[in-house]
């Protein structure tokens, strides 16, 4: 009994996600019914200032991007790290606050570290 | 009855409600940043469509609907058609953990306000949904196969998750203290003490900031609407949707505004619940009532306006941030101060014991 009502409990999320995505369906449906289709060459370039389009959209971008990126899955690692500990906090005591103070001091040097090394600059 | 088909009515009746007053809420907000945002420039702002122009926002829906829904040659189709979808459905999912008052009593059953207000995994579920979101914006400026699109969509992912950090660092000092990640659990911490005004923003002042500041960041609001800044970008993101397309990023848009004001007034603001409860108590107003839950709502309705206005007041007072501004904000400024303000906490629980 015990699983199944587990169960019932995440059920309304799944289902309104789905509702969500429902009313996403059906909005995207009547938008592609409803609007005029008139289409010329013209129109259906992308948007380049007026310009003809040259190239591919899929070009290089900046390094910088790629970097943010893989310092957000750090920290954010470390969040989900924290998370259930800090709903615990209590039960676990000192040892728990002591453990996670490490851990937490050594992804804040780890921060500096990468701040001092110019990681996260941008100009 | 049995609990399942109990449980799906229930569901069908909420839903329902809410998907209608998550709908109404966008176009009340378009509405009145529309009129503030007049009134703050010394202009009249709309006041052609109906009284006061307040059928403004459901002329802009049909005028959506009827426009030519454009999509350009060079687009990844099917991509470039399921970003809005996912933005959509994701803003609108979040309000599944929404507690908007406690319960009533249906004969024997209690039915709580909201969908799931007690799951135990709320808050966790609140950022699991903001960091979907992420991915609906970056995948529509990739879909677009426009140069344009493609940076926008690339300075909002970059933003989005920079900002996520924080907002997750500082929202744990609300779990420490509560000790939980239930929303309804964190209210009712808040109700039970200070004759029910023992409100997080008070015990978590600094925290209460990095969120307010991470949350305009996470709803590509001003002033870190870079994503969308207009005179380098064209439009961002949604620069080659036309029509409800780009109509479904405007209405996510405006939904997750209301969602951020849900939460700061949740978990900070004491949500649903009423000051003085004892108050409330002698005049019969039990838990449990009707009328008691409708003054819930009121209480969590009038927070809610509170910070929607706040969030439109801000976009028009305030400038643009630039790139490397935002960055360093977030990254050396609100980051670190995050984790100082978790470190504050934890240590103030176990020496002091709160």
């Amino acid at each position: 009994m015990p699983e199944q009502s587990i169960l019932m409990e995440y059920l309304p999320l799944i289902l309104m996600l789905l509702v969500g995505a429902v009313v996403g369906i059906q909005f995207t449906l009547f938008s592609e019914w409803l609007g005029a289709k008139r289409f010329t060459k013209e129109k259906q370039t992308t948007y380049e200032s007026g310009m003809i389009p040259y190239g591919s959209a899929s070009d290089r971008f900046s390094i910088k991007f790629y970097l943010t990126a893989v310092s957000f899955l750090v920290f954010d690692i470390e969040v989900v790290f924290i998370y259930p500990w800090a709903v615990q906090l209590r039960e676990l005591g000192m040892q728990g606050f002591v453990a996670m103070s490490i851990f937490i001091i050594v992804l804040l040097i780890g921060l500096f570290y990468e701040i001092k090394k110019g990681g996260l600059k941008w100009d | 009855m049995s609990d399942l088909t109990f449980t799906l009515i229930e569901f069908g009746i909420k839903a329902a409600i809410i998907i209608n007053i998550v709908l109404v809420m966008a176009s009340v907000e378009v509405y009145l940043e529309r009129k503030i945002s007049a009134w703050i420039q010394n202009r009249v702002g709309p006041n052609r469509v109906g009284p006061m122009g307040l059928l403004q926002p459901i002329a802009d829906v049909v005028k959506l609907f009827m426009k030519e829904d454009l999509v350009p040659k060079a687009a990844f189709q099917g991509f470039h058609r399921l970003a809005p979808l996912l933005t959509l459905a994701v803003a609108i999912g979040v309000y599944a953990v929404i507690p908007y008052a406690h319960y009533v009593n249906i004969g024997e059953r209690t039915v709580y306000w909201g969908i799931a207000p007690n799951i135990n995994i709320g808050v966790l579920f609140i950022l699991a949904m903001t960091s979907i979101g992420v991915y609906g914006i970056t995948l529509a400026g990739w879909a677009s196969n426009s140069k344009y699109s493609l940076l926008g969509g690339l300075r909002s992912a970059a933003q989005m998750i920079s900002y996520e950090l924080s907002m997750g660092l500082s929202l744990l000092g609300v779990i420490l203290i509560a000790g939980t990640l239930s929303l309804n659990e964190i209210i009712l911490f808040q109700r039970d003490g200070w004759y029910g005004l023992r409100w997080m923003v008070f015990l978590q002042p600094v925290g209460f900031l990095i969120f307010l500041v991470s949350s305009f960041a996470e709803t590509n609001r001003t002033p870190f609407d870079l994503p969308e800044a207009e005179p380098e970008l064209v439009g961002g993101y949604n620069t080659e949707y036309s029509g409800m397309k780009f109509g479904m990023f405007f209405l996510a848009e405006y939904a997750n505004m209301a969602t951020a004001s849900a939460f700061l007034s949740l978990l900070y603001f004491g949500g649903w619940s009423l000051p003085f409860p004892e108050f409330w108590d002698s005049i019969g107003l039990i838990e449990g009532t009707w009328s008691r839950a409708l003054l819930q709502f009121g209480s969590f309705f009038v927070k809610l306006m509170i910070f929607i206005v706040f969030f439109i007041w801000v976009r028009w007072t305030v400038p643009r941030f630039r790139y490397d501004q935002l960055m360093n904000l977030g990254w050396k400024v609100l980051l670190p101060l995050s984790i100082i303000n978790l470190f504050v906490t934890a240590s103030v629980i176990i020496f002091f014991g709160l």
